[in-house]
């Protein structure tokens, strides 16, 4: 975002002059004081106005928005993206045709993007909250498809008393399957291996 | 492929000026050179390596609708 520079009579003045172009509060804006004001000699030679640049402070909503926006453009995918803050997290929901390649195998795409936009809006957007990226309601149909296998899985253990090992997940993905079966009874869930290999295993109980 | 190379590299670092992408073609596969300021390396590898394996899933995603092989090194 570009600064606004204006001259005023003293500091304040001139920081009411930028935020009333820009038209934002206070709080929201972050400045600079490039020169205070001075008074001249006999209080009219000499002196020197004040000058502060100013600019509005970036939500971590319009910079995730923005980021994705700018990502999707070069992949040559038209996207819409609407952001919604809730419990503290940012979520930015991604929406349009062709946007399997914005997901990738697994959601790997997703989580690699999803990870950037971290990392970018924790150096660059001052009050960085943490945002949750999902593209056309993957993360949401992903968690449901996990639980489902973990309730079958679950209920073959049981059965044949015998432990089965899950394909690698990422951690979030494993989390889920852990807190699905958490409340379950003759079963218990752990993880093992190396990442990105992590695996979760669902044994029986003794 | 190059613009969002220098997209992402410029997000992540102190520095976005100093950074210069150097597209090299070697048949099919294209090298995507990133030079960025010394003090930002660390910015844009990441601790072991995770910033940059997640700049790599980009652009390979980017790749793969081109059918081409990408790979992206941070020099100094």
């Amino acid at each position: 975002m570009e600064w606004v520079v204006k001259t005023g009579s003293s500091v304040e003045a001139a920081l009411q002059a930028a935020l009333a172009e820009l038209g934002i509060q206070r709080g929201e804006a972050e400045f600079e004081v490039v020169q205070e004001a001075q008074k001249g000699l006999f209080g009219f030679l000499g002196g020197q106005e004040a000058i502060v640049k100013v600019r509005p402070i970036p939500q971590t909503a319009s910079f995730a928005s923005d980021f994705v926006q700018e990502v999707t453009r070069q992949l040559g995918v038209t996207v819409d993206v609407e952001t919604r803050r809730e419990n503290g997290y940012v979520f930015c929901d991604v929406f349009g045709k062709n946007v399997g390649l914005l997901i990738g195998r697994r959601g790997q795409t997703l989580d690699a993007l999803q990870y950037l936009v971290n990392v970018a809006g924790s150096r660059h957007c001052p009050g960085h909250e943490r945002v949750i990226l999902d593209v056309e309601g993957y993360r949401s149909r992903r968690k449901e498809a996990l639980e489902r296998l973990a309730a079958r899985v679950a209920d073959r253990v049981r059965n044949t008393g015998r432990r089965v090992r899950l394909e690698p997940m990422s951690p979030h993905e494993r989390k889920v399957i852990h807190v699905a079966l958490q409340q379950e009874k003759g079963i218990t869930t752990f993880s093992e291996g190396e990442e990105p290999y992590r695996k979760v295993v669902i044994a029986p109980q003794d | 492929m190059k613009e969002l190379v220098e997209f992402l590299a410029r997000a992540l670092v102190d520095h976005p000026e100093a950074v210069q992408v150097r597209e090299i073609e070697d048949g099919e596969t294209v090298i995507y050179e990133v030079r960025v300021e010394p003090d930002d390396m660390g910015k844009i590898i990441g601790k072991h390596g995770r910033i940059v394996r997640a700049l790599r899933t980009v652009v390979k995603a980017a790749a793969v609708k081109d059918g081409r092989r990408v790979l992206v090194e941070v020099v100094q």
